[in-house]
């Protein structure tokens, strides 16, 4: 907020982005209506749902899942389909 | 060399020629001999290029742009429907200011159904961002190509250059080739904006921008534009230095002193001439206009030479279907329209669907123009 914003003779040519990571201001999360609710005690650590996420959206730390980041998390249930265990179940959000 | 050959003929040589890195393409008449010529030189070895056949002209374009993003020298060729389902991903290759270069062999669009010339496709992607080309010979078909590539690279903005459906694509005529060599060392190798796959240097190509940044990239973009005319034209001086051949933006044909002219784009341009020569040869002032760069619009050029006469009858091969005129039409009233006295403007519609244009049609539209009087808004020429 109050960032100075570029006029447009200042922006690259083709409107490519040069700083990376910027997509991490972006959080995608909102308009979420399913949850994926991780059930940690269950977990196998297959890491299937992290491989799959469209949305970089699991959390892993250290070769291990540790949650859901649910500013990225779309609520698409692919994650809940893909896990073998079956330990992520999808739940109606409440806002 | 003199050569006989079709206008695809010529445009598959012209491509050969330019060998360019990536064609990935889709058949359509009147265009799919362009690319079926050009994928025989692939499957000889001929040129070192990746074609790639795809399932769509969408994906057609849109493999085109994934490989200029990756700096290639890129090109495809196309036509009506197929032109049609470029449309989302003709915005795309222009925004990111990327310069494929597209052959089109002009022809209708549905419905209903046809296969013949006109100007319909074309006109119809004026929006969106690629620069126009509209040529009169199959001559200058082949040279046009060759240089919008140049043109493309320089102004990093994509570029079409159609030959009408048939008239020019099927049609056979005596042209000059150029040597390989001379043509491969008039483009050099090309200088891309940016490299997708450039991973010292990693970019995002094609990020969302919202109400914060959309407009100052689009302004960017339009900037591209607005820089095009002056582009054309020093590669166009650049082609007629090395190849002798030359062809203006705008070309007066017996204009010196005409009262009555008409604004004519693509092959037309040669049956009006023909018109005009009868009609001067009878005592008559008239003259052509041709208009052979459509996008940008080039407005200067326009007004200068319109300004000059009493009455100009603008010829379109297409009907915006806006119930007032053609596309060409309306586009050039709104240049003439701060002049202090501007000339009578007549709209005419010709030519849909491959419906013949001769020169007793050109003549008429002449002695109507010259009369001053016209009793419709537009006037379509040849309809029953």
């Amino acid at each position: 907020m109050g960032k100075r914003l570029k006029g447009w003779q200042e922006l690259p040519c083709g409107a490519i982005i040069t700083d990376m990571g910027a997509v991490k201001e972006n959080k995608t999360g909102a308009w979420r209506s399913m949850r994926p609710v991780w059930n940690r005690e269950k977990c196998r650590q297959c890491l299937m749902c992290w491989i799959y996420c469209p949305d970089s959206a699991i959390m892993v730390k250290d070769g291990k899942m540790v949650g859901i980041d649910y500013d990225y998390c779309k609520g698409c249930g692919i994650c809940a389909g893909i896990c073998p265990a079956k330990v992520i179940d999808m739940e109606k959000e409440r806002k | 060399m003199i050569v006989a050959k079709t206008g695809n003929e010529a445009l598959a040589y012209a491509m050969k020629q330019i060998n360019p890195d990536v064609v990935a393409a889709y058949p359509i008449t009147p265009s799919t001999e362009i690319v079926q010529i050009f994928s025989n030189y692939v499957s000889d070895g001929e040129v070192d290029t990746e074609f790639v056949a795809v399932e769509s002209e969408h994906s057609a374009m849109t493999a085109c742009i994934g490989a200029a993003a990756c700096g290639c020298r890129v090109m495809t060729a196309t036509a009506s429907q197929g032109l049609a389902l470029m449309h989302e991903m003709l915005f795309i290759a222009a925004g990111l200011r990327l310069p494929i270069v597209m052959a089109v062999a002009s022809r209708s669009l549905s419905s209903p159904l046809n296969i013949h010339g006109d100007h319909s496709d074309s006109v119809a992607s004026r929006d969106s961002g690629w620069m126009q080309f509209f040529c009169e010979t199959v001559q200058e078909g082949y040279d046009t190509l060759i240089q919008a590539v140049k043109i493309a690279e320089r102004a990093y903005l994509p570029a079409l250059v159609a030959i009408d459906g048939f008239i020019l694509s099927h049609c056979q005529e005596r042209i000059e080739i150029f040597d390989d060599r001379d043509v491969r060392e008039f483009l050099g190798k090309p200088k891309p904006n940016y490299n997708l796959l450039d991973w010292r240097n990693p970019i995002l190509v094609g990020p969302a921008t919202l109400q914060d940044y959309y407009f100052e990239f689009k302004r960017s973009e339009i900037e591209g534009m607005n820089r095009a005319l002056p582009i054309i034209e020093e590669v166009q001086e650049e082609f007629k230095k090395r190849f002798g051949r030359g062809y203006p933006v705008l070309e007066e044909y017996r204009c010196d002193d005409a009262e009555a002219v008409v604004l004519v784009m693509g092959s037309a341009c040669g049956t009006c001439r023909v018109a005009v020569d009868h009609l001067r040869a009878k005592g008559k002032r008239v003259g052509m206009v041709k208009l052979r760069v459509f996008r940008p619009l080039v407005h200067p050029l326009l007004k200068k030479s319109l300004a000059k006469f009493k009455a100009v009858g603008v010829l379109d091969r297409v009907d915006a279907v806006n119930s007032y005129g053609g596309p060409l039409f309306t586009e050039v009233s709104s240049v003439l329209y701060d002049l202090p006295e501007r000339p009578k403007l007549f709209s005419y519609v010709y030519g849909l669907g491959g419906r013949e244009f001769a020169p007793e049609d050109a003549t008429f539209v002449f002695e109507q123009v010259l009369s001053g009087k016209k009793d419709e808004l537009v006037t379509y020429i040849g309809v029953r």
